[in-house]
């Protein structure tokens, strides 16, 4: 484990490696919901940011995407629980992106065949917001939204 | 060397269901230090959980992800005695790969 560590530092860190493959072109924006960390998706200010940089147009609602022991209120900004569960076929990817956060887009995940589509996780939250599931499914998108309020916010502590 | 993960694989039915919570900072590059200087960001960018040599989940996060992250999830298949292994990578290049045993 530890070669390939050096391997990594060596290389000058995972960023820089991405940053030059992006700026080569290798990481086409279709790509973004997929293996590689998108930079340009990650550091997207709004939620049409985000569709933008991933290179997908306004996403279907959804009342298939159900939130699972999410919280309606959050008394600590810094871990909010969030899950999500997609009832859509062919789900290939679930995106949770919170609105009102200083970057949009928080976490990705690729579910590929035979896996669960259903993620959970705990997040931070700046202020109070709408937080958004974003699914891919089927080469299509969808989305379904709730808002959570935060009382104690997670950021700039 | 990072902290180990704490990883918990257990088989319900026919599916194995995966909960982890990984030891890490989470930097977001908001937050400021005694001084006023900001903390620069450090935080995971990608997860990706195998099991038999096939990838059963891949992440990919910002550093909205909270402290000391969990995660849970769950795939069809899997064996009691079986190892389902998930390695991190983060922005600064560092990385981490622990397994648990499938029970």
């Amino acid at each position: 484990m530890d070669t390939t560590r050096r391997e990594w530092l060596k290389s000058g860190g995972g960023v820089t490696l991405f940053t030059l493959l992006a700026a080569a072109g290798w990481l086409k924006p279709d790509h973004a919901l997929a293996q590689a960390w998108s930079k340009s998706a990650f550091e997207a200010k709004t939620v049409d940011e985000v569709e933008k940089a991933l290179g997908i147009g306004a996403p279907a609602q959804s009342k298939d995407i159900t939130f699972v022991s999410t919280p309606d209120i959050a008394e600590n900004g810094a871990v909010v629980p969030i899950g999500i569960a997609s009832a859509i076929p062919k789900t290939e990817a679930i995106a949770i992106l919170i609105e009102k956060n200083p970057s949009t887009l928080t976490a990705n995940f690729d579910i590929p065949a035979g896996t669960d589509p259903a993620i959970s996780t705990r997040v931070k939250m700046a202020q109070t917001s709408n937080v958004y599931a974003l699914v891919k499914a089927d080469g299509k998108y969808y989305v379904a939204s709730k808002e959570i309020k935060v009382t104690l916010g997670g950021c700039g502590g | 060397m990072p902290d180990p993960m704490k990883i918990r694989a257990t088989l319900v039915g026919d599916s194995t269901e995966v909960k982890t919570i990984i030891s890490h900072e989470m930097e977001t590059g908001q937050r400021k230090d005694g001084q006023g200087k900001i903390v620069p960001a450090w935080f995971i960018q990608t997860v990706t959980a195998t099991y038999a040599g096939k990838t059963v989940l891949s992440a990919q996060w910002g550093p909205a992800v909270a402290k000391n992250p969990f995660l849970a999830f769950k795939f069809k298949g899997g064996a009691k005695g079986e190892k389902v292994q998930i390695t991190w990578v983060d922005n600064r290049g560092e990385k981490r790969t622990d397994e648990a045993v499938i029970g």
